[in-house]
């Protein structure tokens, strides 16, 4: 019994990827099977903890409740997309390290996508809207207070060096 | 927490799409995705095929006019929310719809969609219901409008027939001298609500939509009850319901309490008081 199979062209990351894989095939296993791209990951797989967000035409979604079929024709951004061009940490990222934002690192690449969309859509958050902006993602290890501390320090980032808002 | 197998089709237009849900009657349409999918991947819900309409030309619209506020069926509900035109013409849209899920998930989730997933979970279908609004929905056969209030039969289970697509909603403008307020109770923002209030006051009309009590979106009508006595009586029609997240006691008093602080507020707003 062989399942029908699609061709697919996802972008991902400025890349083009062709692809055949059966339509039940979910974004996030599409880019973690097919691609290789293991930066996103999948927690829940029913669109609760968020892990496996990325930015698709540049806003956050849940790869986990998209298909791989229904996604093609849109720009996907991984975590792997967010460093800059020369390979140093992108404000979020470093933001993060400073605040030590990460512990298991396991919800990180959701954390990051996430929040890059969120400073790029408001470079100056106050402290309540750093927290409602991770309001949709889940960590066990940090607590948040360091996540939101790496929130606050990555605008403050963003300020002293802009980033082109990719 | 994989989908079972299905067909699928990504039609590109509105034809296309009706034929193939026409021929199907296991099929299901595939908009948004942020319920749909997450039961595919419970296999709770085994369509035979999926009909995506993201590729549909023209269903993005988000149509404001002084009569009400028409929201095509490929209109995420974030679009909706950051439209300062809809908020102007019926603020009772934009008041609910930031309670709708978290920012991530409104991405991507259709408000046509929550509307015929006819959740009673859900936000939207009582919003629908409390203004009297309406969803279109087209099949092979023609095309027709459903009344909110005939929209919902049961839990998850809306009077669109197999083959009909929901192809917009319609929510009518805020008259003149009226008032809404919206609020609700969750373990946290964005969570399923415990319990959450929909109120319209308009002249004598005084009404609350119902979000988490019960198994369909219920309106109660609250027309020439004082001011103190609102939740006694809203309660009195309504009959909250224990589950894993609140005792049926406990959600009482939140239709008590909440009917109470939402239904003055939509008053005071209508007085202009806001």
């Amino acid at each position: 019994m062989s399942e029908e199979l699609h061709d697919v062209r996802l972008r991902v990351n400025g890349a083009s990827y062709d692809l055949r894989v059966p339509a039940r095939r979910l974004l996030s296993d599409a880019l973690r099977h097919d691609l290789g791209l293991t930066g996103t990951h999948v927690g829940c797989e029913h669109g609760v903890c968020g892990a496996c967000t990325v930015l698709l035409d540049g806003a956050p979604v849940r790869a986990c409740l998209m298909l791989a079929v229904s996604a093609q024709d849109q720009e996907v951004t991984t975590v792997e997309g967010l460093g800059n061009a020369d390979g140093s940490l992108s404000n979020v990222q470093q933001g993060f390290a400073e605040c030590h934002g990460l512990q298991c690192g396991f919800c990180t690449p959701g954390f990051l996508t996430t929040i890059t969309a969120g400073l790029r859509d408001n470079p100056t958050p106050t402290h309540e809207e750093c927290r409602d902006m991770i309001a949709g993602n889940l960590c066990r290890c940090t607590g948040y207070q360091n996540i939101v501390k790496a929130v606050e320090r990555a605008a403050e980032l963003g300020l002293e060096t802009p980033e082109d808002g990719s | 927490m994989k989908p079972a197998p299905f067909a699928y089709h990504r039609p590109e237009t509105l034809e296309a799409a009706l034929a193939a849900l026409a021929a199907d009657p296991h099929a299901k349409v595939l908009a948004g995705g942020q319920s749909l999918v997450p039961l595919l991947s419970m296999r709770l819900a085994q369509p035979s095929a999926l009909v995506d309409i993201n590729a549909l030309p023209g269903l993005d619209g988000i149509e404001v006019d002084e009569t009400g506020v028409r929201i095509g069926a490929l209109a995420r509900h974030a679009a909706v929310l950051a439209s300062p035109e809809v908020r102007r013409v019926q603020p009772l849209v934009s008041l609910a719809l930031g309670h709708v899920a978290h920012a991530t998930i409104r991405n991507r989730g259709t408000t046509v969609g929550s509307l015929v997933h006819a959740d009673a979970a859900a936000e939207m279908p009582v919003v629908l219901s409390l203004l009297g609004g309406s969803v279109r929905v087209a099949s092979v056969r023609g095309q027709r409008d459903i009344a909110a209030a005939e929209l919902v039969l049961g839990p998850l289970e809306s009077s669109l027939a197999p083959d009909e697509i929901a192809v917009s909603a319609f929510f009518p403008a805020l008259p003149a001298g009226a008032g809404v307020a919206f609020e609700e109770v969750a373990r946290r923002h964005g969570d399923y609500a415990l319990c959450g209030v929909a109120a319209l006051a308009h002249g004598a009309r005084v009404a609350a939509g119902y979000v988490s009590v019960g198994d369909v979106p219920t309106v109660v009508d609250l027309s020439g009850v004082p001011a103190g006595e609102r939740g006694a009586a809203a309660l009195a029609q309504l009959d909250p319901q224990a589950d894993i997240h609140a005792t049926a006691a406990y959600r009482a008093q939140l239709v008590r309490v909440l009917t109470e602080r939402v239904v003055e507020s939509a008053v005071s707003s209508a007085r202009g008081e806001s």
